[in-house]
């Protein structure tokens, strides 16, 4: 039983406060100080604050649940220190909640009745700097099972059975995986985590580390066990301070309670884990290359075979996992095989992940079951766009991955349709777009930042990269030819099969998908000098609406090029000449005074 | 405030042979060791390469090799207060290039340089994976969400003020 489960039963109240990354980004820790404060200040005995991790519903961040003794738990959202007092006063002493600040039931209901919760079973339940909490929920218990009843090539039938795949990107049938690890001779065999989640637009592994670290634990000790390995690496971004320290509390509690260390649970299997930090390098998350910067050295990727499997870190065989793929294992052991592939399609089992953002009215971490539609997850789970203007397109599987338009969105999440598509499914970024995208500064960002990561290894990485890059920069500032569209294509082709890595292989993705769907775009900026999005700089001008301006001046103090200029209390005007199109004054502007061309 | 105050840590031998010692004798600690001699300067100063390839027993050129093959690594001091603009797919899209723009001017320091008076180094990021709260930035290692123009200025003005509260050594 979770210690909150405990305290509800002595006839407690529970509040908790989401308190991974973005629950802090959003005031959580002022919250969480203001509630603990006032509970204080009130002399409030029967109530247990209690911190957690992602509970997913980041949009509404900071939330608050409260659970009474008796009841239904609510929760509340968009919470600030000012509002906790009456939250404290009226609901937790009187005894009604404070309703306008109430999440409605059919939102929760609208949000969670098509999602399916394995890999997140505990984000958002547990504390997760508690090994209690973890325990209580039935942590460590499949750790307990394969090491007292089961034998390691059991361990990895029963992975295979379920039809894991690696959650890392390319869908690797994890079992499989493990065992090539495990057949390959030798004594020293290291398992590793790869936590490098660098894909802009991804926040699945950092909300698992920071929700439910010891899931993520207990798989690697698992594949330990199964491979026959003794030591574990855990490779996590340094961008990640949050997830890097909640790791190091989870692993010297397991430590200190013998799952991790010599003998484990008193059988002859020894397990030592340890963190590396990346040094911020996107190819690391390569599993090549993230080997070569454990072993201290610039992490260029290497040719395959041989596979880690046979040779990886230090030469030894080596299994590398992601995040999400660990964080399933405990619970297809415990729940076995058939409970896990009951879920899904034929050739995609069980759930995935994924970090709904962008334009999206109800962003956050979801995980829903494969199979399920993108138009289910962009509008049932997340609620359509966010600024009431049209759905056009999502962009999954981040630089590597591509855009598929509004008109393809009835296309069912699995690994085989989104490869259809000409996307992958990748690590679980899913960036929704209005009709404010535009799509060749869609291809450009992606390409800006593959070209800016390419390691510097391949030529075709290295160069072909910039000279897509070149061409693209050259169409979104209205100076395209007509013959560069092909050129793109050409170049894409060239880029795809030449290089030695996956980041290589799929850095035209953005391009190839944007090219395919949305040409028409691509043919307004070269043929037109016009970007349909307006957002291109170079073919955009800013003006202020004369009728709506009250001269308040507040553009003209943030323009950085002191493009504005006008008398107080009359309409201003925009120089643009000087204007430098970075869109400020439209930003600061509260009237919408100011309207883009 | 931790960054600020190991910023002022004077560069040592002894600092810098601790940390090797610390390291050297697992293979491929170099990556771990650079991390903390950044973590204590604030940046990697050049005697450090020297003396940890010393330490270590590789070509300085190697470590040199590492540092400027990692982003994270910078070869130049640091301002007391480390500004991250997160430029992630999500930011981007939601106007990253305005809110760095208004972080130009707030602080007087442009992406990937140190303000004039040392108070202030923005840096460009690829993504701090806080994409449901775009755009954001990250204030010494603490992130900030949900971003206007005009909350950035708020932002970086109260890093002042907090800097007015915090005693003088």
């Amino acid at each position: 039983m979770m210690s909150w489960e405990r305290d509800k039963k002595n006839g407690n109240w529970v509040v908790k406060v989401g308190l991974a990354s973005c629950g802090i980004a959003a005031g959580g820790k002022k919250v969480y100080d203001t509630l603990k404060a006032s509970l204080n200040d009130h002399g409030l005995k029967n109530v247990e604050l209690r911190r957690t991790g992602c509970m997913g519903m980041c949009y509404s961040e900071v939330l608050v649940e409260v659970f009474p003794p008796q009841g239904r738990r609510v929760f509340y959202r968009n919470v600030t220190p000012e509002q906790v007092q009456r939250i404290v006063e009226e609901h937790l002493i009187g005894g009604k909640p404070v309703s306008e600040w109430v999440m409605p039931a059919d939102e929760i209901d609208n949000l969670l009745s098509k999602q399916r919760r394995i890999v997140l079973r505990n984000c958002g339940i547990i504390d997760p700097e508690s090994i209690d909490d973890y325990l209580g929920a039935g942590g460590y218990k499949a750790l307990e099972k394969v090491l007292h009843s089961m034998s390691p090539p059991e361990v990895i039938d029963e992975v295979t059975r379920s039809g894991l795949r690696g959650r890392g990107g390319a869908g690797f049938p994890t079992g499989v995986k493990w065992g090539f690890a495990r057949k390959s001779p030798g004594s020293q065999k290291y398992v590793i985590c790869n936590a490098d989640e660098g894909d802009p637009g991804a926040f699945m592994d950092r909300s698992v580390l920071e929700s439910d670290p010891h899931s993520v634990i207990e798989g690697m000790l698992i594949a330990g066990y199964a491979i026959g390995a003794s030591e574990g690496y855990i490779y996590v971004r340094a961008e990640y301070p949050l997830a890097v320290k909640r790791l190091e509390i989870a692993l010297a509690q397991a430590r200190e309670r013998g799952f991790i260390g010599e003998g484990i649970l008193g059988s002859d299997f020894d397990f030592n884990i340890s963190i590396r930090q990346g040094a911020g390098a996107f190819v690391c998350g390569e599993e090549t290359a993230l080997m070569m910067s454990i072993e201290g050295r610039r992490g260029m990727p290497n040719f395959r075979p041989p596979f880690p499997a046979e040779s990886g870190l230090w030469g030894k065989p080596t299994n590398i996992n992601n995040v999400e793929t660990l964080a399933n294992v405990s619970w297809i052991i415990l729940n076995g095989a058939n409970a896990f592939n009951a879920h899904g399609t034929e050739k995609s089992k069980g759930t995935k992940v994924f970090a709904l953002a962008g334009k999206i009215a109800r962003g956050g971490l979801i995980e829903v079951p494969m199979g399920i539609s993108l138009k289910e997850i962009v509008f049932d789970i997340g609620g359509g766009t966010s600024k009431g203007l049209d759905f056009k397109a999502v962009q999954i599987g981040g630089p590597s991955g591509g855009v598929i338009p509004a008109s393809l969105a009835e296309t069912p999440v699995d690994y085989e349709s989104i490869t259809q598509t000409g996307a992958i499914m990748g690590s679980g970024g899913l960036i929704v777009m209005d009709e404010s995208a535009c799509m060749v500064d869609v291809a450009k960002f992606f390409l800006n930042f593959t070209q800016d990561e390419s390691c510097g290894k391949c030529t075709f990485c290295r160069i072909g990269t910039l000279r897509m890059l070149e061409v693209l920069d050259r169409i979104s500032k209205g100076e395209g030819k007509e013959e560069d569209i092909e050129h793109l294509e050409e170049l894409a082709q060239g880029v795809k099969k030449a290089s030695l890595c996956g980041l290589g292989q799929t850095a035209p993705n953005p391009v190839l998908t944007t090219l395919k769907y949305f040409r028409g775009e691509y043919e307004a900026h070269i043929n037109e000098k016009r970007c349909p999005a307006k957002k291109c700089q170079a073919l955009i001008t800013y003006e202020i609406i004369p009728e709506k301006c009250p001269g308040c001046g507040l553009c003209a103090k943030y323009c950085p090029s002191d493009a504005i200029s006008g008398e107080k209390k009359k309409p201003y005007l925009i120089d643009s000449e000087k204007c430098i199109r970075c869109g400020l004054c439209m930003s600061v502007c509260r009237l919408g005074a100011i309207s883009v061309h | 405030m931790a960054i600020k105050a190991k910023a002022r840590e004077a560069l040592s031998f002894t600092v810098i042979d601790a940390i090797a010692h610390k390291h050297n004798v697992q293979p491929g600690a170099v990556i771990p060791a650079l991390q903390e001699i950044q973590d204590a300067y604030g940046y990697i100063p050049p005697v450090a390469i020297e003396r940890i390839a010393e330490n270590i027993g590789v070509p300085a050129s190697e470590i040199y090799g590492i540092v400027t093959f990692y982003s994270q690594f910078r070869l130049e001091p640091v301002g007391e207060n480390l500004i991250k603009v997160c430029h992630g797919t999500a930011c981007h899209l939601s106007g990253a290039e305005r809110i760095a723009q208004a972080l130009v001017q707030a602080t007087g320091a442009e992406e990937g340089e140190t303000s004039q008076n040392g108070k202030f180094t923005v840096e460009r990021v690829a993504c701090l994976g806080c994409c449901s709260l775009a755009p954001c930035i990250m204030v010494n290692n603490e992130v900030h969400g949900r971003l206007t123009p005009e909350a950035v200025n708020k932002t970086v003005s109260q890093v002042h003020e907090a800097e007015k509260l915090t005693p003088t050594e």
